[in-house]
């Protein structure tokens, strides 16, 4: 990221000249376009929390989606079932996914690599599989429509701007971890695990945080996924989104902050657009996964930095 | 709700003679995935899609015969050649460039031939439902203790035990096994006294999915042979896999025992729930055995 004060800057206004085309938006877009960016939006976000255990932590995040699932089942089932205050469930309902990230994080962080990754998704199936089979609670697989949102949020223009405060302040929030010492000692321990150890840093602790940290934005963007769609169904959990997620990391980079929101914005208007044309999105998709593993193994803005400096990440980790 | 009062020492023998032919086709499925995974690390997504496939290929060979029973066995034996086949032709043709990738890259290399298979197969069967009958032999049931038993079933009861001393045949007693475990704890020093590991590795890879293919083709008359039978049978194959200890067949065949058994018994116990039991039982085993119960290879 830029060290300097005046490439600061000039990020800086990049910034708030992209938030205000954003925010611009819905008034001169169309409301199916409004209704896209809002969709690229939340799964960038989810997107972007994924990698902060991915990525940055180092972690196999193979079951992500879970925590999405577990925010949007959240905030569904406490507005309908609940007469809580609105905001009060708005709020709580990421401290949900926040806490099973803790519980699942408990559980897995004892292992590294392929074998915690292998855990988390036999827990995020236990999860999900529940979800599925509860039908008096959850609805079953047919999940929860018609969620009462309030009307402020509710309408097409509104829930966009809402998504968009909610998404760019996590996004800062999580940009801060990141740049925190915490975040240092975070891709320290990715990069060396044993090293870490050895120089007195709490591993398995800082990998927890981690986890609770990923796990809660996880939660934001199902519960503005709930905002902007009204429903919440068991395919949010499922494992064949998590694998989706994670390609988005991998296509957008994922030694980069910012990668993983632009894979999403790349795959889901692909998505939209592709599949106008044709039923077999998924071949489109598989074929895009094939070419980036053989060609772009560090996503697009790890190529494209590649240009300017030769990052000394290094992509092979031990196996 | 008056299932759960009903649990009678019949009802109960029953039930586990079906987990057991369910454990048998979770056995097959997950043997293979393991081999693949214990020999060549990677962990294969789109398993589920070959014995997806081999299912729909038995369905196809067999009404290409017009499913007599002459036609049945030739789809019994054919479908798992034809998933060897497309699988020797994808190792061959993409996959061999990418051992000495990670296994994040490996695992969605694989997640995208899965997204490919499913395509494919909506491409060339549809998307409606298939069933298939099996021979005459196998169709009704025999009388076990009073109870009505399927004799497919049976069959499939005989058919996992053949598999498991053939693998274990295969693995410790013929040359290729040794050469495929000596592979799995050091590839570099293996290929260093002179033997071709990418040929050991594309055969091992065979195998496996071969397997993946006998399930589909051995699971095809009992099931309705649909689109999403890839997504339910890979979950479940990994779960098994890894409770038993990666890259271990026995590993594999206690895992398909715990989750089969599971299964058929959770549904005397709660019939709405019952699929929650397996993957619990999953967990159970995984918090206090993190690395599975028998010995990984890795």
């Amino acid at each position: 990221m830029p060290p300097d004060g005046l490439s600061r800057l000039k990020w800086f206004t990049l910034g708030m000249a992209v938030l205000i085309v954003l925010a611009l938006c819905p008034q001169f877009l169309p409301r199916f376009f409004t209704y896209l960016l809002a969709l690229i939006l939340i799964t960038g976000l989810m997107a972007t929390s994924l990698n902060v255990a991915l990525g940055f932590g180092g972690m196999y995040q193979f079951h992500h989606a879970v925590f999405y699932g577990v925010g949007a089942y959240s905030v569904s089932l406490m507005l309908i079932k609940t007469n809580l205050p609105i905001a009060l469930c708005f709020f709580t309902a990421p401290f949900a996914s926040a806490v099973l990230a803790l519980v699942m994080g408990f559980i897995c962080v004892r292992l590294s690599k392929l074998y915690f990754g292998m855990l988390q998704l036999s827990l995020g199936s236990l999860v999900w599989v529940v979800v599925y089979r509860w039908y008096s609670f959850t609805g079953g697989d047919d999940g929860l429509h018609g969620v009462p949102i309030p009307s402020l949020i509710s309408s097409v223009s509104g829930s966009f701007y809402f998504t968009l405060i909610v998404s760019v302040v996590s996004l800062g929030l999580m940009y801060v971890i990141l740049n925190s010492p915490f975040g240092q000692i975070l891709q320290a321990i990715r990069d060396n695990p044993e090293r870490s150890e050895t120089i007195g840093v709490h591993v398995r602790a800082h990998q927890l945080v981690t986890q609770v940290i990923a796990g809660f934005f996880a939660g934001v963007a199902g519960v503005l996924f709930v905002t902007v769609e009204g429903s919440a169904f068991p395919d949010l959990m499922s494992w064949t989104l998590s694998l989706e997620f994670l390609i988005m990391c991998l296509l957008g980079g994922w030694f980069t902050f910012l990668g993983p929101m632009l894979g999403a914005a790349i795959i889901v208007s692909l998505r939209t657009m592709v599949g106008v044309y044709t039923e077999y999105w998924t071949t489109v998709l598989a074929i895009i996964l094939m070419l980036l593993i053989f060609f772009l193994p560090e996503g697009v803005i790890g190529y494209l930095e590649g240009f300017f400096k030769r990052p000394d990440v290094s992509t092979e980790e031990d196996r | 709700m008056d299932f759960s009062t009903t649990i009678t020492f019949n009802g109960l023998i029953q039930q586990f003679i079906v987990g057991l032919s369910r454990t048998t086709i979770l056995f097959i499925v997950s043997s293979g995935l393991s081999l693949v995974l214990g020999v060549l690390r990677i962990p294969n997504v789109a398993h589920g899609s070959l014995y997806m496939l081999g299912a729909f290929l038995c369905y196809s060979v067999a009404t290409l015969f017009g499913n007599s029973p002459i036609g049945f066995w030739f789809a019994i034996l054919l479908a798992p050649i034809g998933v060897a086949i497309i699988s020797l032709a994808t190792e061959r043709g993409l996959f061999c460039h990418l051992y000495d990738r990670e296994h994040l890259m490996l695992l969605l290399f694989t997640f995208a031939l899965m997204l490919i298979f499913h395509d494919a197969v909506k491409l060339i069967w549809g998307s409606e439902y298939r069933s298939l009958t099996p021979p005459v032999i196998f169709q009704g049931s025999l009388p076990i203790l009073g109870m009505p038993f399927p004799k497919y079933n049976l069959f499939l009861l005989s058919i996992g035990p053949i598999v498991a001393v053939g693998l274990w045949f295969l693995t410790q007693r013929t040359k290729i096994g040794k050469i495929a475990r000596a592979a799995a704890v050091d590839r570099d020093m293996v290929g260093a006294v002179g033997i071709n590991v990418s040929w050991v590795f594309a055969s091992v890879f065979v195998i496996g999915c071969f397997l993946a293919g006998l399930g589909g083709a051995l699971v095809a008359p009992t099931q309705n042979i649909t689109q999403g039978m890839d997504h339910t049978i890979i979950m479940e194959a990994f779960l098994i896999v890894i409770i038993g200890g990666l890259g271990n067949v026995w590993g594999a065949l206690l895992g398909a025992l715990i989750f089969g058994l599971t299964d058929s018994m959770g549904i005397m116990i709660l019939p709405q729930f019952s699929i929650v039991f397996p993957y619990a039982a999953v967990v159970i085993v995984l918090i206090f055995r993190p690395k599975g119960l028998l010995r990984a290879t890795w």
